[in-house]
């Protein structure tokens, strides 16, 4: 075993295969890399009209008038989106220009949505608050973009990270629960789900450990028949890994938080895959998932009866009960058709409880309609291509895997949320990225955003030799 | 030396046959791709799941039950009215609720077995059931282009329906029952427009409206009240029509050529005996032997009629029942009517007691008032209705009542010599109470007993058409019925407590 943050690791990178890395002559001139922060600022303009055309557009279709708060409303998210704007021009000036633009777009929505289903809970307003923890959100960004210089540094931090990670993941159990998990913790009157930072905190972790021991885990342990491509790992590399991944999944199993640990689970075997290329990994993970899903789904009757809500979504109304949550959902999207019934015109608050958080996407799609919700999808989509697409321009492996966890984190967040809200998965509840209702949610993705943009940078700038990793 | 420099070369080429072998080891560029296509194959199930339920199931979910949002979208206008002559009889108020306009109702009781009611809880009945469509506005009618709405999503502001009703004849039947349980029907004759349409004891629907605790009372109250002000008697409630059915009865008998002379004398025994059992069936008054129709007709022997129908025969008497629209279960104007019926499995006593409207022998009030309209009209059956048209909400016609189909009931010659008969039951018989100064007017009254060994009060029934001094045909034809007009069982005769609500009526109408 080797500790993290050495470069042995190196030796098993694919240099002798240099069509598949970057340019392979670093002594010929560095051509112009083009920063295309105009763009950058051009689309951050874009998204903040749009989302200011989006709050207008609540107002003018409930009362018939513009919402007093309009201007502030545009001037506030405008300002927060070019300082970061700047903060990426002067630290980051190579760095991908669809990230930002894309998080301030889908921030900008999300209070709109908020703020509208506000509108059918007078008293109990949350817009305010969350465009409070927006503000945080975007000033961690900048923090973030400003005083991390190099994305390597994190390298150093893999095991201070899983310990934080840890810390967070364990702190709920010793708060009361909420509506069934114990996944906040309150303090100064502020909730917070120490489990969204957990997220980043392992990522972190788990691309530094397996940068490191690649090598032991790819090239180690015995197939499992001849002739076969499937190869397990040894037990004693698997080890470690396997023990905190189970102790993760554990904490969140006892806090009843099962999206998240879906998402843990789900990063998990991605990143070992990509680390190590083996199948096996996958064959282990698909195991360990049906085992775990199966147990899960049968002995825990939280998760059982999500279950059955999923595989009949109206068993409650033939029951003579009403509809469940998933029905109202379900109702909501069908009522958006094609092009939805318009903001502020529909009726996703009959959801009930949550209807501004798990289930935002629901009133996305009953009122911006199949295009409108196909069209934040795209936006995810694009997200997580950005960072997959920094993870392909990079050399170090650490910072491979980080955007590769990164941007899998985003992609699987939205799946198992916007799956579980559309029937397609059983239902557990987890925020929407950005969309939804939630201050650690916002700060967390608003996080992630300023680290892939950190490592868009550094792959942009491998072209002129400067982020390279010393052989 | 040399020898640890052997040992290298053997790990050195143990290493790289390892290196051989480990080729299935994939490159990170290439994981990182198979990730990404990953990534990308999750959210492109969630698009296309995204499209199932938006699109593909989008209708089926939009029309379950439980999904509130077409009862939202359906109490989110006002509702259309419905209104009797160019007034408004229903209108609508804001709640500011999420069900947000409530229905409400000028004269609900009154009006009540018209319009139905709509609740927000209950659901609607009668016209509010009927002309739904019209008044909630979904009626693709409504739609300035065909499927404008379902593109711009808009929604149609209710329409109108214009009742048939004449608001003074309704008025009049109901002050005429005075709240005794009851039910007057009155149409135009020559037309089937229903002019009046009542039912006592009312309620009012908008009791009825709205979803709040209020509701739900007043539906507990009304179902538990044994005087069952929510059924509409006179359509949904049929009553052994008793001698009014002697109409039915009489135009068998002449049409069929039984009787081809009013005053020539019939051959009927009083008491008259039951074919096949010993039963003697008698009159209420005297002088009924061997009686001629004409006066058999006139002071309603009831030993004549039975032995007509026996002479007639179950076949003629039925096909002239159903001539007049006895045992038809489709009538709807526009909302369902109870059939009528007469019983065509019977031996010959229970033909001779189906006959003068007893046994299984059921009427509505309305079925009684086409039979009075058949005579008045020529001996065609008016099909009724009630709707004369709907418009949009700007009064637009959307559509207007077609011509209906007439059925024959019996031959004209026929229907001319029913109206000297019916005549001469007001002019100088038991419907005296009937006769209005200045108009030609028919009836026939009745009181039909019911209850185990007919020990119910009975029922008190009058029948009649007028016509105007000016008039060129009759313009009005009235079922009316009263339940328990009094406990004293002798003043309960049709001619003295249903005729003068029957009068009543032909008054509003012919004074107009």
């Amino acid at each position: 075993m080797t500790k993290p943050g050495s470069t042995v690791a190196t030796e098993y990178e694919e240099s002798p295969k240099p069509w598949l890395s970057e340019p392979a002559d670093p002594s010929a001139p560095a051509p112009r890399v083009p920063r295309r922060r105009g763009i950058e600022l051009a689309l951050i303009v874009v998204a903040v009209l749009l989302s200011v055309y989006g709050y207008c557009d609540v107002g003018l279709a409930r009362t018939g008038t513009v919402p007093p708060g309009a201007a502030g409303y545009g001037a506030g998210l405008g300002v927060l989106a070019l300082l970061a704007h700047l903060a990426v021009r002067r630290r980051a000036p190579c760095a991908d220009p669809l990230l930002l633009p894309i998080g301030v777009l889908l921030n900008g929505l999300g209070l709109v949505l908020i703020y509208r289903l506000d509108l059918e809970t007078p008293g109990h307003r949350a817009a305010p608050t969350q465009l409070v923890w927006s503000t945080v959100g975007m000033a961690l960004f900048i923090a973030v973009v400003v005083l991390l210089r190099d994305h390597r540094v994190l390298q150093r931090y893999a095991y201070v990270s899983v310990a934080a990670a840890l810390v967070l993941l364990t702190l709920p159990i010793f708060f009361p629960s909420v509506n069934g998990a114990r996944i906040w913790i309150r303090i100064a009157g502020f909730s917070i789900q120490p489990g969204e930072f957990a997220k980043v905190l392992l990522a972190v972790f788990f691309a530094a450990y397996l940068a490191a021991n690649r090598g032991a885990l790819a090239y180690t342990g015995r197939r499992i028949w001849r002739f076969s491509r499937l190869q397990l790992p040894t037990g004693r590399v698997l080890g470690p890994i396997v023990a905190i991944w189970l102790i993760s999944v554990g904490v969140l199993v006892l806090e009843r938080d099962l999206g998240t640990s879906l998402l843990f689970f789900g990063l998990f075997v991605v990143m070992l895959y990509v680390a190590t290329g083996r199948t096996g990994w996958i064959a282990v993970g698909l195991l360990l998932a049906g085992l775990g899903a199966f147990a899960v789904g049968t002995l825990e009757p939280h998760v059982h009866s999500r279950v059955e809500d999923w595989l009949h979504p109206f068993a409650t109304i033939e029951a003579g009960q009403g509809p469940n949550q998933l029905s109202q959902s379900l109702f909501a999207f069908a009522a958006g058709g094609f092009l939805g019934t318009g903001l502020g015109l529909g009726h996703s608050i009959l959801i009930g409880f949550a209807a501004k958080s798990d289930f935002i996407l629901a009133t996305a799609g009953e009122e911006l309609g199949l295009a409108g919700l196909s069209a934040i999808v795209i936006l995810y989509a694009l997200l997580v291509e950005r960072g997959y697409r920094a993870g392909l321009s990079l050399r170090d492996p650490f910072g491979r895997l980080l955007a590769v966890g990164l941007a899998s984190i985003v992609a699987l967040q939205v799946f198992v949320i916007a799956g579980g809200v559309s029937g397609l998965i059983p239902l557990t509840g987890m925020a929407m990225p950005f969309l939804a209702q939630g201050g650690s949610s916002v700060v967390t993705n608003w996080i992630i955003v300023a680290l892939l943009i950190r490592i868009s940078d550094s792959a942009r700038r491998g072209y002129e030799g400067e982020g390279r990793p010393t052989p | 030396m040399k020898r640890t420099a052997m040992k290298r070369t053997a790990a050195n080429s143990r290493a790289v046959r390892r290196t051989v072998k480990q080729r299935t080891a994939r490159p990170m560029t290439r994981c990182i791709r198979h990730a990404a296509v990953f990534c990308a194959l999750l959210l492109l199930a969630l698009l296309v799941n995204i499209t199932r339920v938006q699109v593909v199931q989008a209708e089926r979910y939009a029309d379950n039950p439980a999904n509130r949002r077409q009862v939202i979208a359906r109490y989110g206008q006002p509702r259309g009215a419905i209104l009797v002559g160019d007034r408004p009889v229903t209108g609508s108020t804001d709640t500011g609720g999420r069900l947000r306009y409530e229905r409400t109702y000028r004269d609900g009781p009154l009006y009540a077995p018209i319009t139905g009611f709509a609740s927000q809880v209950y659901g609607t009945t009668f016209l509010e059931h009927t002309e739904d469509g019209i008044l909630s506005g979904t009626d693709s009618l409504l739609s300035p282009l065909p499927l404008w709405n379902d593109v711009t999503r808009a929604q149609n502001p209710g329409g109108k329906v214009v009742t048939t009703i004449d608001a003074r004849a309704q008025q009049a039947a109901y002050d005429g029952l005075d709240g005794r349980k009851g039910a007057v029907a009155a149409v135009e004759p020559s037309t089937g427009r229903i002019l009046a349409l009542v039912s006592t004891p009312s309620y009012d629907p908008t009791s009825l409206s709205g979803n709040g605790r209020s509701v739900e009372r007043s539906w507990r109250r009304l179902n538990a009240d044994p005087d069952k002000p929510m059924l509409n008697r006179a359509v949904r409630q049929t009553y052994p029509p008793g001698s009014t059915f002697k109409v039915v009865t009489a135009a068998a008998a002449l049409d069929a050529g039984v009787v081809t002379d009013l005053d020539e004398r019939t051959h009927s025994p009083d008491p008259y005996r039951l074919p096949g059992t010993s039963t003697r069936l008698t009159n209420e008054g005297e002088g009924c032997a061997d009686v001629s129709m004409r006066e058999a007709f006139t002071w309603s022997c009831n030993t004549v009629f039975a032995k007509l129908g026996v002479d007639v025969g179950v076949t003629d008497l039925a096909a002239t029942a159903s001539g007049f629209g006895f045992n038809d279960p489709g009538l709807r104007i526009p909302f369902s009517v109870a059939p009528s019926t007469f019983d065509t499995a019977v031996d010959k006593a229970q033909l001779a007691l189906s006959s003068i409207g007893q046994y299984n022998t059921r009427a509505t009030p309305l079925q009684m008032a086409m039979v009075a309209a058949a005579v008045a009209n020529g001996g065609q059956v008016p099909s009724p209705y009630l709707v004369e048209r709907t418009t949009t909400a700007r009064g637009t016609t959307v559509a207007t009542s077609s011509v209906r189909r007439q059925h024959r009931a019996m031959h004209p010659a026929t229907a001319v010599r029913m109206r000297e008969l019916m005549r001469d039951v007001v002019e100088r018989g038991t419907g005296r109470n009937g006769a209005i100064p200045g108009a030609v007017v028919g009836g026939k009254t009745g009181t039909a007993q019911h209850g185990i060994g007919n020990a119910g009060v009975p029922y008190a029934w009058f029948v009649s058409w007028a016509q105007g001094e000016r008039d060129v045909q009759p313009s009005v034809a009235v079922a009316v019925v009263v339940e328990d007009a009094s406990a004293d069982r002798t003043d309960i005769s049709g001619g003295g407590v249903a005729a003068p609500i029957a009068r009543g009526v032909m008054e509003a109408v012919l004074g107009e």
